[in-house]
């Protein structure tokens, strides 16, 4: 379930925002809080978060453009992150990122329609010895085969 | 103000400390071709036109002149083969990206660059940054920012800001080396009044 | 708890601590890094948990989560002491029996690691060849320590180097000692560290910053993860101790978004420290104030190089800056920074405990102490290898790594990540330090290194790390912004059976000026990857170009399945796995694939059965023609 209330965004954006009282220099921090809080970032959050740090609004834009971590539309409720880094380039993890395609019936990039699931690819996640990998929501799943991927993903709900 | 000595091109130059080697190389009427350099804005150093040749062989490298500081001493080429070089593959590369832009176009010729060999991608904007930064530094409005990165990067315009400040302001749009600028702002425009 | 105020203090707590300790108390600790999270271990240890509680003997044994010992490939990894038995591949249903032997002394013979050349079963942690023969002086605590408990820390002699630093040593001596000790950056650069540290100290400006750079970026590499996870503390002292040599009362450590658990433990040790006043005002009741803050990264590559990492720190976006003045002159807010990688600063207490000479005795004439590799890809034991600098390749790879897995024939070992190169077989004697890779075209960089084997088609490799950094750079400059993407384009159409007899000079020339104009590292080193393989692996460029052939049969566009029908025992199993049904088929008839519906996954080709291994992959020349279908039925003997 996305929350897709201006109201409610808005007050808990503003929330946030008054534990880091006005301090500019800690703009990714924040944006990183409200991603995580809310699953993405709303327009009205970032005009917020410019007035109230006192960052100029095409920097906010620059930086949530700028960095993966950050969404403009909403995501859904587990990120399902595989890794395509060189270990795990090298042991098979295309193949894997197709499966996961395949069953969820997404790009990466895209959100299933019923507002589950993201896919996203990620350049490392630092668990080289344990490729193919992939994390769903905050749980790793290493040493992944093709067959365990519909299994994994089948047990969310 | 310390005064200090430099040699470009053979030329020995004395000038006051706290300038670039490109300051003093215009000052010398020494030509360093820029796109994305503006007197009046902090140098930026994205389009490495720029670039000249610092240093005594072997122990050279290239630096962009606009922002490297001319120090006593300093030994620089600013059309070493090297130079040259870097500059024709430059300039392919800005074509392949801009290739009615008359200012590439002219200095393409100028460098003898005239096979076509990189795929066109046409996208008409350098991203050299003068018009953000002429809105950031003097205008003080941030109508206008970069989004995203890589290859993906683009200039845009702030709607909430843009709406109000520039159909009065307009002077970022004659800084523009390809020209596109004004007709982005126009989309902007017609889009935003569909609206 | 009450704060410490004196370096007496501080060795009255450590034996205090100690005293408590029995050494010859069972304890189960169990790894708790991200990477055997990622295959169970957070099961393991709850079956421990609760195995323990059944058994009643919480009060008889402890249990421990700890940091990553580097032996990856076997996880979840237990060890039980004090006996120091290894076991490998730990499932929950391995608990009980793991418990109840090692409280009547003995050991679960198959949960050991079994030595592939001797065939003996090794029960003894360092008696295993992968962790004998490194020296693992930086990642050797990880094994004893609980990330989240200080008094672990202290108990193996933490903060000792802080302490003896503050009060035994003025800056300078501290300094002296560092460059005595010939320290280098590892974290790809190399540089000389006390003269970063000098640079800083003697910079004019207040206040002064140093940095801690886990931003750990290369693909495959994940040391520092492994430092900041399992002994976070080592890290906080080496800076502390920086911070105290350079003049700076305030730091940052910039984690990478991808490492939560990394940046968990380090917030939790800050505050620990501080508890005990190890950190914040009057460090140990002395004059000297230190403090850092924990920045957490958003998801680019490019905010690891120094300038922009700093960029970000400041809450702009993480691009680089020109770096024609130091950012140990002019960094953070324009004032005097010291950014260093986790691991050089993890071996600054090691420094001071022990010694300059002591340090400098490891290593070679350039390149001194042991630096931590994270060996991947094709090879068998797969993990962090630590080892003094100057080993060479070969050991890590063969004697340490266990050789390429899968009897499968070596071709190159990239070093330094998307910065570095490929270094073929011929080159295996190579020492590995900062100085001697460079000479090959690769470099040592942050100690990623990726086995390839046959299988690995070199053309896709170069595109595998073009492709990521095309999606790295920041995109400000016109030389990384355009040329890589030109580079791009150029390695997809040869690996697509479209490259041209004129695609070898033109990525050279991109090569070029990629090194020569880029305005950051990230541009200048992007070619690398494309040298290097062009260098020692022309043939396989040739081959996709010339002859459209893919000699690894990688290259989808470039190669096709085929069943050969003299090997075929029509067992169904290919025709039953194909996702895309292009495979016909039946009882006693030959199967074949057709072409036109054919995807390339590759999936026939693993599941045919090994005994028939009937499918194989075709390039650089026509798929011959399907025999007709009368001909297909096998006649099988009676």
């Amino acid at each position: 379930m996305v929350i897709d209330n201006s109201e409610v965004n808005v007050k808990r954006i503003n929330q946030i925002l008054a534990t880091y009282k006005g301090e500019s220099n800690l703009l990714i921090q924040v944006l990183l809080e409200i991603q995580k809080e809310l699953r993405w970032l709303p327009k009205e959050g970032l005009i917020r978060i410019s007035q109230e740090l006192n960052v100029p609004l095409r920097q906010v834009y620059h930086a949530v453009t700028f960095y993966k971590a950050f969404s403009l539309v909403p995501k859904g409720k587990y990120t399902v992150s595989v890794c395509m880094g060189t270990a795990c380039h090298v042991r098979g993890s295309p193949r894997i990122l197709d499966r996961v395609e395949q069953t969820l019936g997404i790009h990466s990039g895209e959100t299933t329609p019923d507002f589950k699931f993201s896919l996203e690819t990620v350049n490392c996640l630092g668990c080289c010895a344990m490729g193919p990998v992939m994390v769903v929501g905050d749980v790793y799943h290493g040493k992944l085969s093709l067959d365990q991927v519909r299994r994994i993903l089948d047990s969310y709900d | 103000m310390k005064k200090i000595t430099l040699n470009i091109d053979d030329k020995e130059i004395t000038v006051e400390e706290g300038m670039t080697i490109l300051q003093v190389a215009r000052g010398a009427g020494i030509d360093i071709p820029t796109l994305c350099y503006h007197e009046k804005l902090e140098p930026y150093g994205a389009c490495r036109l720029c670039l000249v040749e610092i240093g005594t062989p072997p122990r050279t490298r290239l630096v962009a002149s606009c922002v490297y500081p001319a120090a006593d001493g300093l030994v620089v080429k600013t059309k070493s083969e090297r130079v040259i070089q870097t500059r024709k593959m430059l300039l392919e590369l800005l074509l392949a990206r801009a290739p009615g832009a008359k200012i590439i176009k002219d200095l393409a010729e100028e460098y003898g660059v005239t096979k076509a060999r990189l795929r066109k991608t046409a996208t008409f904007c350098i991203l050299c940054g003068l018009c953000v930064r002429y809105c950031a530094e003097i205008k003080k409005a941030d109508a206008i920012g970069f989004i995203g990165r890589g290859i993906e990067r683009e200039v845009m315009f702030i709607p909430e800001i843009a709406t109000e400040s520039c159909p009065s302001c307009r002077k970022c749009f004659p800084l523009c080396p390809t020209g596109v600028l004004e007709s982005n702002f126009m989309l902007v425009q017609s889009l935003l009044l569909k609206q | 708890m009450p704060k410490l105020k004196s370096a007496l203090e501080l060795e009255e707590l450590r034996k205090g601590i100690v005293s408590r300790r029995d050494p010859n108390r069972l304890c189960f600790t169990v790894c708790s890094g991200t990477a055997c999270l990622a295959i169970g271990s957070k099961q393991t240890f709850a079956a421990f948990e609760k195995e323990l509680e059944k058994q009643g003997l919480k009060d008889r044994a402890d249990l421990k989560p700890t940091g990553c010992p580097g032996f990856c490939e076997q996880g979840p990894i237990v060890v039980v002491y004090p006996q120091e038995t290894c076991y490998l591949h730990v499932q929950p249903e391995d608990v009980a029996e793991i418990i109840s032997q090692s409280i009547k002394g003995q050991i679960v013979e198959k949960l050991l690691y079994v030595d592939p050349v001797t065939g003996k079963a090794i029960s003894r942690e360092s008696d295993i060849p992968f962790y004998k023969y490194q020296k693992r002086l930086i990642l050797g605590n990880n094994r004893l320590i609980d990330a989240t408990k200080i008094d672990d820390y202290i108990a193996l002699g933490g903060y000792k180097a802080l302490s003896k630093a503050v009060f035994d040593m003025s800056p300078e001596q501290v300094m002296a000692e560092i460059e005595k000790a010939s320290l280098r950056g590892r974290g790809g650069g190399g540089f000389p560290t006390a003269r970063k540290w000098k640079s800083t100290r003697d910079a004019p400006g207040e206040p002064k910053y140093v940095i801690v750079n886990c931003d750990e970026g290369d693909p495959g590499a994940f040391m520092n993860r492994a430092l900041m996870e399992g002994n976070p503390h080592s890290v906080l002292e080496g800076l502390t101790i920086g911070a105290y040599a350079m003049g700076s009362h305030e730091g940052f450590i910039y984690v990478r978004q991808e490492y939560p658990l990394a940046a968990e433990n380090i917030v939790i040790a800050i505050k620990q420290a501080e508890d005990y006043g190890l950190l914040g005002k009057n460090i140990l009741g002395s004059v000297f104030d230190f403090s850092m803050k924990v920045h957490k990264g958003a998801g680019a590559f490019v905010s690891g190089e120094s300038s922009a990492l700093m960029n970000a720190i400041e809450g702009k976006v993480g691009e680089p800056r020109p770096k024609y003045i130091h950012t140990a002159e002019k960094g953070l807010w324009d004032k005097p920074s010291c950014l260093n990688n986790v691991e050089t600063w993890a071996d600054v207490p090691f420094i001071i405990n022990n010694g300059a000479d002591w340090f400098a005795s490891i290593g070679t004439e350039g390149s001194k102490g042991t630096k931590i590799f994270s060996l991947v890809g094709k090879v068998n034991n797969t993990g962090l290898v630590e080892v003094p600098l100057g080993t060479p390749l070969k050991d890590i790879i063969y004697k340490i790594g266990g050789g390429v897995r899968g009897n499968k024939k070596f071709k190159a070992v990239q070093t330094g990540g998307p910065s570095g190169g490929c270094i073929p077989e011929q080159y295996m004697d190579s020492p590995v330090d900062f100085d001697e890779l460079t000479k090959l075209g690769a470099m040592m960089g942050s100690g990623g290194m990726i086995v390839t084997d046959e299988d690995t088609c070199m053309v896709d490799f170069a595109k595998y790390f073009v492709h990521f950094l095309s999606e790295e750079s920041c995109g400000k400059c016109v030389p990384c912004r355009e040329g890589i993407s030109h580079m791009l384009d150029i390695l997809t159409r040869i690996t697509e059976g479209r490259g041209q007899a004129s695609d070898i000079q033109l990525l050279e020339g991109l090569a070029k000026m990629l090194k020569d104009a880029s305005l950051c590292a990230l541009g200048q080193t992007a070619a690398n990857p494309v040298l290097t393989t062009l260098r020692y692996f022309r043939q396989e460029y040739d081959a996709h170009i010339y002859e459209k052939r893919c000699p690894a049969g990688v290259c989808k566009d470039l190669i096709a399945f085929y069943i050969e029908p003299d090997k075929c025992q029509a067992c169904l199993i290919c025709a039953r796995n194909c996702p895309v049904n292009a495979i016909e088929g039946g009882k006693n008839l030959i199967h074949v694939i057709d072409q036109s519906k054919c995807i390339k996954c590759g999936t026939c080709f693993d599941v045919c059965p090994p005994r028939f291994s009937a499918i194989k992959k075709i390039s650089g020349e026509p798929v011959p023609v399907l025999i007709p279908e009368q001909d297909r039925v096998i006649q099988r003997k009676g």
